[in-house]
């Protein structure tokens, strides 16, 4: 039986970055706001200090600072033809867990999404025509446009203190900059990231084959900087131990190192961790949220009443309560009908590794931060004419190798024997003179019909909850795209010099083993229509008006870029609403 | 619950548990002598860099499998339990302790049934290399566990060992970052980032032996 507690007028479910965002802006605006954590709070000097954060077993291999499968899972299927099971241990995904979210241990790659992204179905057709596109694809508009959200991802951005060069400034191309981006309104706070040696030779060579490199906008950052809060954080030191891991320096961006410091210290604020929110309850009509109930560490449950709902957790979460709270109607693929877990989507990323000569090449990789990096953007979106190409979408290439970590790095030239004499000589001959990039080609996932998000009907969470069901696998579109991309890689390292290249174009099935990003996109998908969305442009429920979903949840399909500064400006565009229209008049803030 | 500041508790740090040569915790004698030798045949030893025992990969499979990483904590273990597709990934309702028993008792049998009673450690290096050659390609066959599983899961193990910091047990006196030119557990590359193409000098380190922090 829950316990209920005194009412807020604003709880928030997860504290990562967009439940940074939005207790930061809600608190500004006087509202009392509780956050509920599901994970354990998390700071520098106590889970990551300079003498021990780098680690390669403990926080890559073993996942510390992340979410346990034990803890919370997910069921996996290619199609709907097999039967979904648990993935028992992380693979093709990794998620957070904890205070700050995905933002403690992320890269910081901070990229803007193309204006085109925004409108991709409406953009596709009239330069293609509707035939063009596969019939079970089912991309869509979002519902907002670039200019919208180019005031929130600068906002994120100051936030951050993002190091990069601006390729467009109100419309003025910029030397050295991403020539393709939208017109930004003003610089990057820093500038850009100094690069290693393998980065700036892969720019050399892309530019000699007439590409215009820039370097990776990265949250890393190249300098010390203050932000608009007055939070402070340090240089980048080139660790070398940065995406999976917390950064001990305080320069990586995340809500530890740019919002915490201010919005905890709020009289206004409340954060409560190691409580996992069980569903939002909904009054008895079920169209107005009356708050959440969580459950704590010790087992007690508790009914957090309030007037507003910020639905904040990572994207495969949101889809799961809602779906377990009754709010929408679930996606039922065979009638195409249901909005909830529809649209879902992650990202299609390639590599090639490079042999270079030892004797002329030392890339010293160890050298380098999450968002080190030159990228080219010529074959991302609809920057190329795709007609005789027979596919849609693409995504950047660059060498954005972020790090030396052995346990990483043991790739050997192909026919190399797995183990042996051979296999340690390789080893020894090629570590620092290989060129290993993750994901080198980082491209977009569109959606379709029979990629979705369901409860499944089998297993369950430690609560006796269903898990959340993904049937997900490649379509023609993302393979024929991704041979092409991983071909336009490897000419790169040929100009580079590679003397030997393995290429890694991604094939199907999809593998849940296989690690390719956790950006996970989709399943509560915003538009301008509530038979085709889940929320609206503000990112506001069609069925429960004080309610907000934030996040890659909210994106109909992926485009080529890292998700996360697009989550972050949503995050202030859906602030800005909530706080100068919503709150004036609680109630739907677009009438469909 | 948080309210108010930063929360801070004295003593809340977590720095990791450092590995000590005090016997096995997980293998019997005759299982660290099978290891011992399956590591040395995995990475070799040579004139420059010792090899898998010297190093002390078992000694690492050993502490690993007594741990967490051996009882599969992190691992969603709740049934029902069934096979599925390769890109469904392992679903064995037994720990990895629990596959590595199993899998090294029927290693021993198969041993003793083939080489007249000698265990795997008795056997000639290159009979050595033969049986692990047949685990590989599934031809030499463990009675109630699959070969190849047991040969993708000793050999990750094993070169996690190696490249690990010595902290965990193997990567001895740093000899696998040595090798490979990794100046190990530093944090400031700030000197050297523009020095493209060059040695770093640095001296190698790991998370619990720089000379300066013994004093």
């Amino acid at each position: 039986m829950a316990h209920k507690l005194p009412r807020k007028d604003a709880v928030i479910v997860g504290l990562g970055w967009t439940g940074s965002i939005l207790a930061q802006e809600l608190t500004d605006a006087g509202l009392d706001v509780v956050a509920i954590e599901r994970g354990p709070w998390r700071d520098t000097a106590t889970d990551f200090p300079i003498s021990y954060a780098q680690d390669e077993w403990r926080y890559r291999l073993q996942h510390e600072l992340f979410l346990r499968p034990a803890q919370a899972t997910v069921t996996f299927r290619n199609n709907a033809g097999q039967t979904a099971l648990p993935v028992r241990n992380w693979g093709a995904f990794m998620l957070g867990n904890g205070v700050g979210g995905g933002g403690l241990h992320w890269n910081a790659e901070t990229f803007r999404f193309l204006p085109s992204d925004f409108k991709l179905r409406t953009h596709l057709t009239e330069r293609y025509g509707a035939s063009f596109l596969p019939a079970d694809m089912t991309i869509q508009d979002w519902g907002v446009t670039f200019d919208d959200l180019e005031p929130h991802y600068d906002q994120f951005e100051y936030l951050c203190g993002t190091s990069g060069t601006a390729g467009n400034v109100k419309g003025a191309i910029q030397e050295g900059g991403n020539p393709f981006e939208g017109a930004r309104s003003r610089p990057y706070p820093t500038p850009p990231q100094k690069q290693g040696y393998g980065h700036v030779l892969f720019a050399e060579a892309a530019k000699q084959l007439g590409y215009k490199p820039f370097p990776q906008p990265s949250g890393n950052l190249s300098q010390a900087y203050t932000n608009p809060l007055g939070v402070k954080l340090g240089q980048c030191t080139f660790c070398g131990f940065c995406e999976w891991f917390g950064c001990a320096n305080y320069s990586k961006a995340s809500p530890q190192t740019t919002i915490l410091p201010v919005l905890l210290r709020k009289s206004n604020f409340e954060a409560r961790t190691e409580c996992e929110v069980m569903r939002i309850n909904l009054d008895r009509a079920g169209k107005w949220a009356t708050g959440v109930t969580y459950v704590d560490s010790s087992g007690s449950e508790w009914e957090q009443p309030a007037d507003l709902v910020l639905l904040c957790a990572f994207q495969l979460f949101n889809v799961q309560l809602l779906l377990l709270s009754g709010i929408g109607k679930p996606y039922d693929p065979q009638s195409g009908e249901g909005q909830i877990g529809r649209n879902f989507t992650h990202q299609t990323v390639s590599t090639a590794v490079g042999f270079f000569d030892k004797d002329k090449y030392n890339f010293n990789p160890f050298i380098a931060s999450g968002s080190i990096g030159m990228c080219i953007d010529e074959f991302n979106g609809d920057n190329f004419d795709h007609s005789q190409l027979g596919f849609v979408g693409g995504g950047y290439i660059g060498q954005v190798r972020t790090n030396g970590r052995p346990l990483e790095s043991t790739a050997v030239p192909p026919g190399t024997p797995a183990w042996g004499a051979k296999w340690k000589q390789a080893l020894r001959d090629n570590y620092l003179s290989s060129v290993i990039v993750g994901a080198a080609c980082h491209a977009s996932f569109q959606s379709y019909r029979d990629v979705y998000l369901d409860l499944d009907p089998t297993y369950k969470d430690r609560f006796g909850r269903p898990l959340m069901r993904m049937t997900i696998d490649f379509h023609d579109n993302e393979i024929k795209m991704s041979a092409f991309l991983t071909d336009k890689y490897a000419e790169i390292l040929q100009k580079m010099g590679a003397k030997q290249i393995d290429k890694k174009p991604r094939k199907g099935p999809y593998d849940v083993t296989d690690y390719q990003t956790s950006h996970l996109c989709g399943g509560a998908i915003m538009g301008d229509k509530p038979d085709i969305s889940a929320v609206n442009r503000y990112l506001q429920s069609w069925d429960v008006p004080n309610l907000f979903v934030q996040g890659a949840s909210a994106f109909p399909q992926n485009a080529g870029y890292n998700p996360t500064g697009t989550v972050g400006a949503l995050a202030f565009w859906s602030a800005k609403a909530i706080r100068s229209q919503y709150l004036k008049n609680p109630g739907p803030l677009v009438h469909a | 619950m948080i309210k108010g500041g930063l929360p801070w508790t004295p003593g809340s740090a977590d720095p990791p548990p450092i590995v000590t040569l005090d016997g096995w915790h997980f293998f019997t004698p005759q299982e660290a002598a099978t290891v011992e030798a399956f590591v040395d045949r995995l990475i070799p030893p040579d004139p420059e860099t010792p090899g898998g025992k010297d190093c002390g990969c078992a000694v690492f499979i050993d502490r690993q499998l007594a741990g967490p990483y051996g009882r599969n904590e992190a691992f969603y273990m709740m049934g029902p339990f069934q096979e599925g597709t390769k890109q469904q990934g392992p679903q064995s309702p037994l720990t990895t302790a629990q596959q590595y028993r199993k899998a090294l008792a029927a290693f021993d049998i198969a041993c003793r049934n083939k080489f007249d009673g000698k265990s795997f450690a008795a056997l000639s290096g290159e009979q050595k290399d033969d049986v692990i050659r047949g685990l590989e390609d599934g031809s030499f066959k463990l009675d109630g566990f699959d070969a190849k599983t047991f040969f993708a899961q000793i050999l990750k193990d094993t070169q996690n060992g190696f490249l690990a910091d010595p902290i965990y047990g193997g990567n001895k006196d740093l000899a696998a970052w040595k090798m490979i030119g990794f100046p190990g557990a530093h944090y400031d590359y700030r000197d050297w980032i523009d020095r493209h193409n060059q040695r770093v000098t640095l001296p190698v380190v790991g998370i619990n032996n720089h000379p300066n922090w013994s004093q």
